[in-house]
């Protein structure tokens, strides 16, 4: 099993969004990057195929030479090898171009995403790379087990689950139930220093046009201040969101 | 040319996004000069799209489709595109929608956008708002292919009456083999889910342990809305993990958020923003949630939370 785990390079959770450039472009100033969250579940199931059934993992992003720390430290996390697709990131469209040029040269039978990078939250990369390869998909992933070529995956669906069967290649965009929070693998020393030996490859990038462009930011208008109800008042409470908010 | 509005349904019955969703085309339609058409899939009563706008509706009533297939159904999407000559394609933020979203963008050579919450724009080609940074801002995106792909945001236009003079066609595609198929369907059924709900009461850390979770229940049941939590919560155990809401648990576009012993962490407002209303019940008038909501209760949830299902209940009795 060769799998491939897609690796989306994100302003951590925590982070303030600010723009510049006259809110056209994010501004990085103070931000602290790391691995999309959504991503950390897809590289840690897959390092249980390693471990467990002898799959070759590889980790790859599509960004310029300053996502490489973040590829570092999944290769920390215990990936065997890295790509850097050598281009800016700029829309789902061309990214997924991208990397199904690298599923095809690696010849990669299972490919590994999160389920939305949670800057964008494009939520579109991984379906993309899956049609333009003709792989089969799995949105929404919860749950994955590979037998031979045969891929067991639970998908979220409103209300509970469904389990879908479907034969490799294949590509998943997961999430949370893919592995269980407490088993997401951080890096450690000896993790970190066999980082520094393993290969990260930077890939030529193929020429692609994009379908979207970016054209400005916008910041949310700040909201009023909250209206405080007495404790001993829920009846005023009631009223305002029957007659003012209207939702009850 | 057409807006193409693809309608879900479950069993046969429209989904409330639906009638969202065709309130949104024909809007989309009438700025773009052309005619809205709703395609459905193994619907009933497909006359009911009328009322928000459908012009026509093209009907496809076939058993291989009976179980959801994000493959196939986009073949199907992309044959009903065809036969339109659709421009833009409309779809839903449910977990279908964005399944198929991206695969009839690829079927269609055409550019994607989700989470959009506005009209676009077209003083300057084609420009739509979507959510980004999890709601922390938006983003303008320029769609630049010919045919455009759009995922609306869940409650960000709303349903909007505009009975039209409609048809409904049978349609029928050719349908696809795939190597991929559904082998079982796990499903709560008679709860109101996170992604339906209009109302969604949710609960934190401050509730102390799943004991105290009947009060939760209950509130939700007299306000007929779905049960959430915290990450902590579900990580503790103390709920179901398909409950965990926020940046990295299910997104929350409800029109009433009520958040019950909740900090209010900035993980957590980031997937509950795009909430309408947003209401707080906390013991710290400190937590950062008072900056998020709009009505706040600096109490006590133990004793809050009671008064508040008594008097709802009353409330619901004269309002019924
Ligand atoms: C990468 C990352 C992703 C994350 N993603 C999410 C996410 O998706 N969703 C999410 O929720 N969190 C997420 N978090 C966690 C988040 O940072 C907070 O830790 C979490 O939201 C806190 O949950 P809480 O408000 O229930 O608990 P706490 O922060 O412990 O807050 C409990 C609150 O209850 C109040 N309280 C106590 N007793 C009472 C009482 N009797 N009555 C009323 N109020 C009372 C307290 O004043 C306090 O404000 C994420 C964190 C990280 C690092
Ligand atoms: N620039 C990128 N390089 C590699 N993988 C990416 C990139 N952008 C997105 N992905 C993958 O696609 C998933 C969904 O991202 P998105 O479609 O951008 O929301 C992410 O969780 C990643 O696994």
């Amino acid at each position: 099993m060769k799998v491939l785990v897609c690796i989306s390079h994100v302003p951590d959770t925590t982070s303030k969004i600010n723009f510049k450039d006259d809110n056209t472009q994010f501004d990085t100033n103070g931000v602290q990057f790391v691995i999309n969250p959504y991503d950390e579940f897809a590289l840690t199931r897959a390092m249980w195929f390693k471990e467990k059934q002898g799959a070759t993992v590889t980790v790859v992003t599509v960004g310029n030479s300053s996502t490489e720390p973040t590829l570092r430290k999944a290769l920390a996390i215990g990936a065997d090898a890295a790509i850097r697709v050598d281009t800016e990131a700029t829309d789902g469209f061309s990214v997924a171009k991208q990397l199904a040029e690298v599923v095809k040269s690696g010849e990669f039978d299972v490919v590994l995403a999160g389920k939305e990078s949670i800057d964008f939250n494009g939520g579109m990369v991984p379906g993309m790379l899956a049609s333009f390869l003709d792989f089969n998909f799995v949105n929404a992933c919860i749950g994955l087990e590979i037998e031979g070529t045969t891929a067991t995956a639970a998908r979220e669906i409103d209300g509970g689950k469904e389990i879908i069967k479907a034969s490799l290649p294949i590509v998943i965009a997961g999430q949370k139930g893919l592995v269980e929070e407490k088993d997401l693998r951080i890096p450690n020393m000896r993790g970190i220093m066999m980082a520094r030996k393993k290969p990260l490859t930077v890939a030529t990038a193929i020429d692609v046009t994009s379908a979207t462009a970016s054209t400005s930011f916008e910041k949310p208008t700040a909201k009023g201040a909250v209206k405080l109800v007495d404790a001993a008042n829920i009846d005023e409470l009631i009223s305002l969101l029957h007659n003012e908010a209207k939702v009850i | 040319m057409s807006v193409l509005i693809i309608a879900d349904s479950s069993e046969g019955i429209f989904k409330k996004v639906a009638f969202e969703l065709v309130s949104y085309g024909k809007k989309v339609a009438e700025l773009l000069g052309t005619n809205t058409v709703a395609l459905t899939i193994n619907a009933a009563d497909n006359d009911q799209l009328f009322k928000y706008g459908a012009e026509k509706v093209l009907c496809v009533s076939n058993d291989a489709l009976k179980d959801f297939n994000a493959k196939s159904y986009a073949a199907v999407i992309q044959q009903a595109a065809e036969a339109v000559d659709a421009t833009v394609v409309l779809i839903d933020s449910g977990n279908n929608g964005l399944y198929m979203g991206p695969m009839v963008a690829v079927n269609l050579n055409a550019g994607y956008t989700t989470n959009v919450v506005s009209l676009p724009n077209l003083d300057n080609g084609f420009i739509v708002k979507r959510n980004a940074f999890s709601t922390k801002a938006y983003n303008h995106t320029s769609i630049t292919t010919d045919i455009k792909v759009i995922a609306l945001a869940k409650n960000s236009y709303g349903i909007v009456e505009n009975e039209v003079a409609g048809v409904v066609e049978d349609f029928n595609p050719t349908i696809a083999e795939t190597t991929l198929s559904v082998s079982a369907v796990e499903k709560i059924t008679g709860k109101v889910t996170i992604g339906d709900a209009e109302i969604v009461v949710s609960g934190g850390r401050g509730l102390k342990g799943p004991e105290n979770w009947g009060m939760i229940e209950e509130l939700a049941q007299v306000l007929g809305a779905a049960t959430a939590c915290s990450k902590p919560v579900s990580d503790l155990g103390w709920r179901p993990h398909s409950e965990h809401v926020g940046q990295t648990g299910k997104p929350v576009a409800a029109n009433l958020y009520i958040a019950i012993g909740i900090s209010g962490a900035i993980q957590h407002l980031a997937g509950i923003n795009a909430s309408k209303v947003k209401v707080v019940i906390n013991t710290d008038p400190e937590a950062p949630f008072f900056k998020a909501a709009d009505y706040g209760i600096v109490g006590d949830a133990f004793e809050v939370v009671p008064k508040l299902i008594e008097k709802l209940k009353e409330f619901k009795a004269q309002n019924a």
